[in-house]
């Protein structure tokens, strides 16, 4: 097989001549045709826009097929004392064209049917949001690997943060029987650490999926819709995380009290800080944003200063998130194991009852009137 | 460096910061709210910024902004900070240099 695959014909005997760079697109089967295993330097094939005249010629030379193509590289010089030899190949062209164009035509209705699929799919992913469900499972079995955001950091994170309110059901009941039968403190204990082990393990996904796309994790899309209700910085509040524990704890030592209240205060004011970063955060990027002259059409250069503030947004996440890890620390350090049982069982059971909120609120007209 | 040990030697809390690190603006407000009136050096507003930047490193930031001096002494960053302040231990840490309020 000869190594070029240029092949063209003199001016004057077509009338128009046109280069088709597309390949990679239509596929591998495409390779075998062009003779050219690289993808990167485009063939040139004639593709004759106007048949009419040469077909007359070629009813003998059809027959020939694709057969004697090193003899014509060696005529290539000679090809105007030999006009047999340009009609066969003028019909290989054509032959191949007409090949090429029937491949793209079956990509193309590829493509439709898996873009058609695609909304169908982008649909039920909505309707099942809405609903407060976890879609994270699905996504595995998409044939077309597509998730919300398009983004395979966001859709590992889509899916494992799906398990993780699964472990999180599962070890809440498992809290809730042992705290109503007999538990050693031991395995009491251990509990507690598995439970408390499991929100890090959550932060630390988080911290992951914020470099894939922070916007996402702040948008807590990932969350039910009532969940959301409550977002700050991409979570939940500390300072919410105790009002939700501390009813809970009836008898408390006075060290405990004590310890308990300044947490509620350093939590509070750790809290206002943060949430005055990030308004001087908002503040900054909107002046970059705004900058310049608006309605001119020119942004390119305000959109770039602003990427470079964006980078600010995944330390503020990581840093709420960090909050939240210390404030469930802290509560782990002053409470006893059987009270931090108690207190990891409410909170589990809190955002249990957020989700079920979520999804009365979104069936709720559902209900025939 | 020796302008940065100098520096981070002043008395009470220093902070280096940048003008548009948003994150050294939140530890600064943690401190005004605890009654604490640090010292802000914006490091990006001086000439040897890039090196202040490394000699922070060197002397342990994970990040070079905010890097926080109590007493001359290298707490860290903004995770250390707050760490201390949950635990509370950083009122203690502190509370000689709130400014009197009587």
């Amino acid at each position: 097989m000869n190594s070029t695959s240029t092949h063209f014909v003199p001016p004057r005997r077509v009338g128009i001549y046109e280069p088709v760079h597309q390949f990679g697109m239509w596929g591998e089967s495409f390779k075998s045709n062009i003779g050219n295993g690289n993808m990167n330097t485009p063939s040139h094939i004639v593709i004759p826009a106007n048949n009419q005249k040469l077909d007359n010629n070629l009813s003998e030379e059809t027959s020939h097929g694709t057969a004697g193509t090193p003899h014509m590289f060696d005529q290539e010089a000679s090809t105007s004392r030999n006009p047999d030899k340009i009609q066969r190949r003028l019909a290989q062209n054509r032959e191949a064209a007409r090949k090429s164009r029937l491949r793209k035509k079956a990509y193309v209705q590829q493509l439709e049917t898996s873009r058609l699929k695609l909304i169908q799919l982008e649909q039920e992913l909505d309707r099942a949001r809405q609903q407060g469900f976890y879609v994270g499972n699905g996504i595995e079995t998409n044939s077309l690997g597509f998730s919300e955001s398009m983004n395979p950091g966001i859709a590992a994170f889509e899916m494992e943060y799906g398990h993780w309110v699964e472990e999180q059901n599962r070890q809440i009941c498992e809290l809730r029987t042992v705290l109503h039968g007999h538990i050693n403190d031991v395995e009491l204990c251990l509990l507690v650490e598995t439970a408390m082990k499991h929100y890090f393990e959550l932060f630390k996904m988080k911290s992951t999926a914020a470099k894939a796309d922070v916007f996402f994790v702040m948008s807590g899309m990932w969350k039910t819709s009532a969940e959301r209700f409550f977002l700050w910085i991409g979570g939940f509040r500390p300072s919410d995380l105790l009002k939700v524990l501390l009813p809970h704890f009836d008898i408390l030592t006075d060290q405990q009290i004590l310890d308990v209240c300044n947490l509620r205060q350093s939590c509070q004011q750790a809290e206002d800080a943060l949430s005055q970063g990030m308004e001087k955060l908002q503040h900054t990027l909107a002046d970059c944003v705004a900058g310049g002259q608006l309605g001119e059409g020119s942004y390119i250069p305000q959109v770039n200063s602003a990427m470079d503030r964006l980078e600010a947004l995944v330390s503020f996440v990581n840093q709420a998130d960090h909050l939240r890890h210390e404030t469930l620390q802290q509560m782990y350090r002053i409470l006893t194991t059987r009270q931090a049982a108690r207190g990891l069982l409410a909170l589990g059971e809190y955002f249990q009852r957020l989700r079920a909120l979520s999804s009365s609120w979104a069936t709720r007209h559902r209900e025939p009137t | 460096m020796d302008k940065v040990v100098r520096m981070s030697s002043e008395k009470g809390v220093v902070i280096f910061s940048k003008s548009s690190c948003c994150l050294s603006y939140a530890v600064q407000v943690l401190f005004q709210d605890l009654g604490v009136h640090p010292t802000i050096h914006e490091i990006d507003k001086d000439p040897e910024c890039r090196d202040i930047e490394k000699a922070l490193m060197r002397l342990g930031c994970s990040t070079p902004v905010p890097a926080i001096f109590v007493g001359g002494k290298l707490i860290g960053s903004t995770n250390e900070v707050m760490s201390l302040h949950l635990s509370g231990s950083l009122v203690p840490l502190v509370k000689p240099f709130q400014a009197n309020l009587c």
